[in-house]
């Protein structure tokens, strides 16, 4: 069965998406990297999965990839959920191209709420799958009118977000999708990231790319473009902090998941990037609940 | 430039804020104004009566931006001196005059507000647009602004679906004046809220405007606010300006008949 699955898929276009499908979405993504921070609309095309799956995700990878290219794909910062085996077996299947789960030896990474612990480099793409691309949308509804805020660079009401956070808690609680500003100019929904991501975006060596499959728009971060978190002068921005390392590696500087261990109130904190936690495992590094370590059969 | 000066003003050197000539709204083949033309001065304010239907919110909402006139021109002294006509000025500086150095009150609060957000961030909101970025000095003038307008300031952080219609009224307000405005846009300020709710509001106006002397525009059906309130008045009646002038020789001496029976219709206790 799994290698009936994992075979390469025949009838359809490298990629899955005809030609002229991946030229036009080319285009666009050649005048969002002109214009950083900016929303291209794109002609999004029906994809074989669900809206809010990544459609957007896949339309950009399926334009960018190459047949020498390596991929990985991410979800949650995990290598082996759902969404990321799902998408990996689909350019398998129908690009036939190599996949990867090492960061490193990837050149083309799709990623849902995370980027990888690892700092990619100048060789690689970014693509992250993005459900709500308009970071004005829940200030203003009319369409019309945050294009209009954004033509005019009108962005007083993203303080007003965060005006009431602090109001009501005291802090800027808001933790992930935190908005950017691009390049001193756009401000930018940089998807359901954690914040403690933002400050990779800024300036990162990798090309970062943003699809939304159903509002069917893209936009882009060009390599070592600033993208600078907002926050108030006297509330400046600040990433999530933890007690304690992972659990299993010991990793004091990484983005840590609660999983709960049993129904006693028991609870451990392991790094939402699993590849980033089995490198170090491998290294020799571990944590207070680590098994001693054994290569994952392949 | 041919400057239609009233005599209340000849001794005055100062140049207009603001010169309306000739504007027209027509919407289809109604009339909504035409021929609308008057001058304001810095911290002068002036009321637009008549009746339902007479073309007064048109006239306010073509002056504030809201909707375009057909024709005419709206000619506003920036703080550099240089004069410009709204009309055909870029999008982008219309709208960073209305943010900033203009102001529009609306006769329903909730068209004003934004009710999703606290008391002290819709007043903030405006200040954060012209680019303040320190929580502590919003937080501030804010809360000053509110105890100007006359709410607690224990009531910064509640919503203002939380307040009643008065004091949405004066948040309302509040949220317009934050920036040091020069020109007031007021649609029926006092419109809706019940007797003595809009006398303490049009005392509240009177100061306020007083203080910072802003010229004002204030639309009313209600001849006593605008007794209260308009140094000058305009009368309208199916779209036209009627009669104008002080607001005591218009109302105490009216000329034109429409006029007269605006005055007479009123109830005297």
């Amino acid at each position: 069965m799994s290698v009936a699955l994992e075979a390469e898929a025949s009838g359809y276009n490298f990629a899955y998406l005809d030609e002229q499908t991946k030229r036009m979405i080319r285009r666009a993504i050649l005048k969002a990297v002109a214009i950083p921070g900016y929303q291209v609309p794109f002609a999004g095309r029906e994809m074989p999965l669900p809206y809010g799956w990544g459609t957007g995700g896949i339309q950009v990878t399926a334009a960018v990839i190459g047949a020498d290219d390596t991929l990985k794909v991410i979800d949650q910062g995990a290598d082996d959920t759902t969404n990321a085996v799902s998408i990996r077996r689909f350019f398998q299947r129908t690009a036939g191209v190599a996949t990867t789960t090492a960061t490193t030896d990837a050149t083309v990474i799709q990623t849902r709420h995370r980027i990888p612990e690892t700092p990619l480099t100048e060789d690689q793409i970014l693509v992250y799958q993005v459900p709500i691309p308009e970071p004005l949308r829940w200030m203003e509804a009319r369409e019309s009118e945050t294009r209009k805020m954004h033509a005019l660079a009108e962005y007083g009401v993203m303080h007003v977000r965060l005006y009431e956070d602090i109001a009501h808690m005291g802090r800027i609680v808001k933790s992930y999708d935190y908005p950017v500003r691009v390049d001193g100019r756009y401000i930018m929904a940089p998807s359901p990231i954690p914040k403690f991501d933002n400050p990779k975006m800024d300036r990162m060596a990798a090309l970062q790319l943003f699809g939304a499959g159903r509002e069917k728009r893209i936009y882009a971060v060009p390599p070592y473009t600033r993208a600078e978190s907002l926050d108030f002068e006297d509330h400046p921005f600040e990433i999530q902090s933890w007690d304690d390392g992972c659990a299993l590696c010991g990793a004091i500087d990484s983005y840590l998941d609660e999983v709960v261990t049993d129904d006693k109130g028991g609870r451990m904190m392991v790094c939402s990037d699993t590849d980033h936690c089995d490198k170090r495992r491998a290294a020799g590094y571990s944590g207070p609940m680590a098994a001693p370590y054994a290569e994952t059969p392949k | 430039m041919n400057l239609v000066s009233t005599a209340a003003r000849d001794l005055d050197d100062d140049p207009p804020l603001l010169s309306v000539r000739n504007l027209a709204k027509h919407y289809g083949n109604a009339l909504g104004c035409r021929a609308v033309s008057f001058d304001l001065w810095p911290g002068e304010v002036l009321g637009i009566v008549g009746e339902s239907g007479s073309g007064k919110t048109t006239l306010l909402n073509c002056l504030s931006g809201q909707i375009d006139a057909d024709g005419g021109e709206i000619l506003y002294r920036h703080r550099d001196g240089e004069v410009a006509d709204f009309r055909t000025l870029p999008e982008p500086q219309r709208r960073a005059l209305l943010r900033g150095e203009w102001g529009l009150v609306h006769q329903n609060p909730r068209d004003g507000l934004r009710l999703r957000v606290s008391a002290g961030a819709n007043i903030g909101e405006r200040l954060m647009a012209e680019g303040a970025r320190h929580y502590g000095e919003i937080r501030g003038a804010a809360m000053n602004w509110l105890s100007r307008v006359e709410i607690a300031t224990d009531r910064t952080d509640d919503l203002p679906i939380r307040f009643s219609g008065g004091m949405q009224q004066r948040l309302q307000i509040a949220r317009t004046l934050v920036t040091g405005p020069r020109l007031v846009f007021m649609d029926e300020p006092t419109g809706g809220l019940d007797v003595s709710v809009q006398a303490r509001l049009l005392d509240l106006i009177r100061g306020l405007v007083d203080e910072l002397g802003a010229a004002c525009v204030i639309v009313t059906h209600d001849l006593a606010v605008a007794r209260l309130l308009a140094h000058r008045l305009m009368v309208m009646k199916g779209g036209e300006v009627v009669e104008a002038g002080l607001t005591d020789q218009v109302l105490d001496d009216p000329h034109h008949p429409y006029t007269q029976l605006l005055v007479s219709s009123v109830l005297q206790v």
